[in-house]
């Protein structure tokens, strides 16, 4: 998808005044933390767990080429095929070519982030063939031509009332004409739409959690069952993943699972965890003729063996983002491209550059939620510091930022004059009117106190007169 | 070049190093193997009984629902719960031998057919290859016992698992998976089935049955 990562403030100016967004992200902010930490409790075993899931996906990524041409072999053997794209456009040109060699019309598709980072759709379309999403969130916003906003909740900025519209909309032609107005009926309205689609679809593209090594197999973690129906009932099945998604034993995908539906959606395990081996065998009652697996590269092997590396063990689970308080004002579109939150403040710049997504970085706190909860330990401030310090190299850094920073150094560097400063900066504040305890308004800070009061410095003057006047100076 | 040769030339490149080779590809190639375990958590241990009060528990908890029976009682148990849910008493089943050591026929008023599922088809009964007590889960494997879309199409799936079918964590699992179809080989999907089909896309509230069965009834059967 075209990025507008560039247009971030924009994009925040626009999130924070939109009722519908404000009113599903005030869910998300109690729902998912909490599950997580109730599922975390569940399990004595979780911070070892956690531990080691980092351990594994380390050891992957630094045996990456020999796990994967072990995953290739396997998948060979079987009968089934292995495409490595190095870019976005090959990955997509790939895809095609087997739906056209499949003479496909329709194919059904399990969300796949992979997907919406080559914008598979788009292409597909462009070239006749009809992708249908499957996974309802998913569906919803393909029928409302919306990127995702979350990476396991991909719908989580709607409301039931904007779903319920969509649906009128889109299944009226298709005989059904009540707008709905229960959960249990949007869901089972979707059922019997999907339904039809599954049952004709000619291919079915899904994403992978996990390829294993040791046998080839390609993981699916679904909780609709969509991903399933979508591997089972098409006659092609292509499964497109990127290429640091590769561990080496069942082993250890048990061990990573452990840690993944918990810290996404607090689940024990999620509904369907699937293992997908190869085409359907000669003496298979179902199952498709033909598996392909696409193995995408787009840049991610330039940064194995930099800074960078850790944020190659992502498993997406999402709980950056459930956990982040700048996710939570904003939501996921205000990002600008297909990865929100701390992971896609770390990603995007990697993957389509830091001039287009250098403000991202920067769209955080660094309050350490996101690194805290991250169940490979990623240590997401520490990434976005470094995009930070990237992008005041190349002084893509705006000129007000880099003189405000120029100024404060200034006098960082000479403490007698930085205390008077403050000091003058602290009595001139108390004159705006120090008797409210807040500003909403104050010059030059108008992009704060626009969507938020400003807190009025506290009787006693600055932190270093109090920490004097306290004796904090003294051991 | 090929893009295989572009991505792990660039891997390599990155690395810092040709081809893996010696002490570090055989202990890599020991590691797919090996399949040494990692961390197994204290509930997936315990006796027997334990393992299946275990199971009993996370199935519940996942929003399954598991009836104890004996062998004998298998059919009518099935058609006990069908009545229960206002279902009708006809059934896809699947074509598992294992399923055979059950008395259907005493039953006559349940009207089985065995083979692949069609769309209308409301129940699905299946066996299953085995039940992970950690978290309650089934497992399903495909074959010739077992087509995939038995489990996912119908509404309502219940499942007949044999409690020396129950183990304890998923790593018990692979190895059965092992034992029965080699080293390294898997069968083409092995399902791992917690609880029924869900969805949490709409504001995040939980509804069952999105796309695959509304309801899983699990008979764990005494032998």
């Amino acid at each position: 998808m075209q990025s507008t990562a560039h247009a971030f403030k924009a994009n925040v100016g626009h999130a924070l005044v939109d009722d519908n967004l404000q009113q599903s992200l005030a869910i998300l902010k109690v729902g998912f933390s909490e599950r997580r930490r109730q599922a975390a409790e569940r399990l004595p075993e979780f911070e070892a767990l956690r531990d080691r899931a980092r351990d594994i996906k380390n050891h992957a990524l630094a045996h990456l080429d020999f796990y994967l041409e072990a995953f290739e072999a396997k998948v060979t053997a079987l009968g089934g095929h292995v495409h490595w794209a190095p870019t976005a456009a090959d990955a997509r040109a790939a895809v095609l070519d087997i739906c056209r060699r499949a003479g496909a019309r329709t194919v059904t598709k399990s969300k796949s982030m992979i997907a919406e980072e080559i914008a598979l759709n788009d292409h597909l379309e462009a070239h006749g063939i009809e992708p249908v999403e499957t996974d309802l969130g998913e569906y919803i916003i393909q029928l409302r031509r919306e990127p995702p906003s979350h990476i396991i909740a991909p719908a989580v900025h709607l409301t039931k009332d904007q779903v319920a519209d969509t649906f009128l909309e889109h299944h009226r032609k298709l005989g059904f004409d009540k707008r709905l107005t229960e959960r249990n009926d949007l869901v089972a309205e979707a059922r019997q739409v999907l339904r039809r689609r599954f049952l004709e679809a000619d291919v079915g593209i899904t994403g992978a959690n996990f390829l294993v090594a040791e046998t080839g197999s390609s993981m699916l973690v679904t909780n609709e069952g969509n991903a399933d129906l979508t591997n089972t009932l098409p006659r092609v099945h292509v499964v497109i993943a990127s290429i640091e998604k590769v561990i080496p034993t069942l082993e250890d995908a048990a061990t990573l699972l452990r840690v993944l539906a918990r810290s996404a959606t607090g689940q024990e395990s999620a509904s369907y965890t699937t293992f997908n081996t190869g085409p359907r065998r000669p003496d298979d009652p179902d199952g498709p003729a033909e598996y392909h697996v696409v193995l995408l590269d787009n840049g991610r092997s330039s940064v194995l063996g930099t800074q960078m590396q850790d944020m190659l063990r992502c498993i997406r689970c999402g709980a950056c983002m459930n956990h982040c308080p700048v996710y939570g004002a904003i939501g996921g579109h205000a990002y600008g491209w297909v990865y929100p939150g701390p992971i896609g403040a770390v990603l995007t710049p990697q993957l389509v550059g830091v001039e287009e997504a250098g403000n991202l970085p920067n769209a955080s706190t660094f309050c350490g939620r996101c690194e805290s909860v991250c169940p490979v330990r990623i240590p997401l401030p520490k990434l976005m510091r470094h995009w930070r310090e990237r992008e005041f190299e190349r002084h893509l850094t705006p000129a007000s930022v880099r003189q405000g920073l120029a100024l404060w150094a200034f006098l960082a560097r000479r403490p007698q004059l930085y205390r008077r400063a403050t000091g003058i900066a602290n009595r001139m504040l108390a004159l705006f009117g120090r008797a409210d305890g807040r500003y909403g308004w104050l010059p030059l800070a108008r992009g704060w106190t626009r969507h938020r009061d400003f807190p009025a410095p506290q009787a006693g003057g600055t932190f270093h007169a109090q920490w004097k006047a306290r004796g904090g100076a003294r051991r | 070049m090929s893009g295989r040769e572009q991505i792990l030339g660039t891997i390599r490149r990155s690395l810092k190093r040709d081809a893996l080779s010696g002490a570090a590809r055989e202990a890599a190639e020991a590691r797919l193997r090996q399949h040494p375990v990692n961390i197994v958590p204290a509930r997936a241990a315990g006796t027997p009984d334990e393992r299946l009060r275990t199971f009993e528990h996370w199935a519940t908890f996942n929003h399954a629902t598991v009836a104890r029976v004996a062998a004998a009682e298998v059919p009518q148990a099935v058609a006990d719960y069908l009545t229960s849910n206002n279902l009708p008493a006809r059934a896809v089943m699947a074509p598992d031998p294992a399923l055979d050591r059950y008395d259907w026929g005493g039953r006559p008023l349940l009207e089985l057919r065995r083979g692949l599922p069609l769309d209308a088809d409301r129940v699905a009964i299946t066996g299953a290859l085995a039940g992970i007590a950690e978290t309650g889960t089934l497992v399903l494997a495909s074959g010739p016992a077992h087509p995939t879309s038995i489990h996912l199409l119908p509404e309502t799936h219940v499942a007949v698992l044999r409690e020396a079918d129950v183990v304890g964590p998923m790593e018990e699992v692979f190895d059965r998976l092992r034992a029965r179809y080699g080293e390294g080989v898997m069968p083409r999907t092995v399902c791992t089935v917690t609880g029924p089909s869900r969805t949490g896309d709409i504001e995040q509230q939980l509804e069952l049955g999105a796309h695959g069965p509304r309801r899983l009834h699990i008979l764990l059967v005494g032998d």
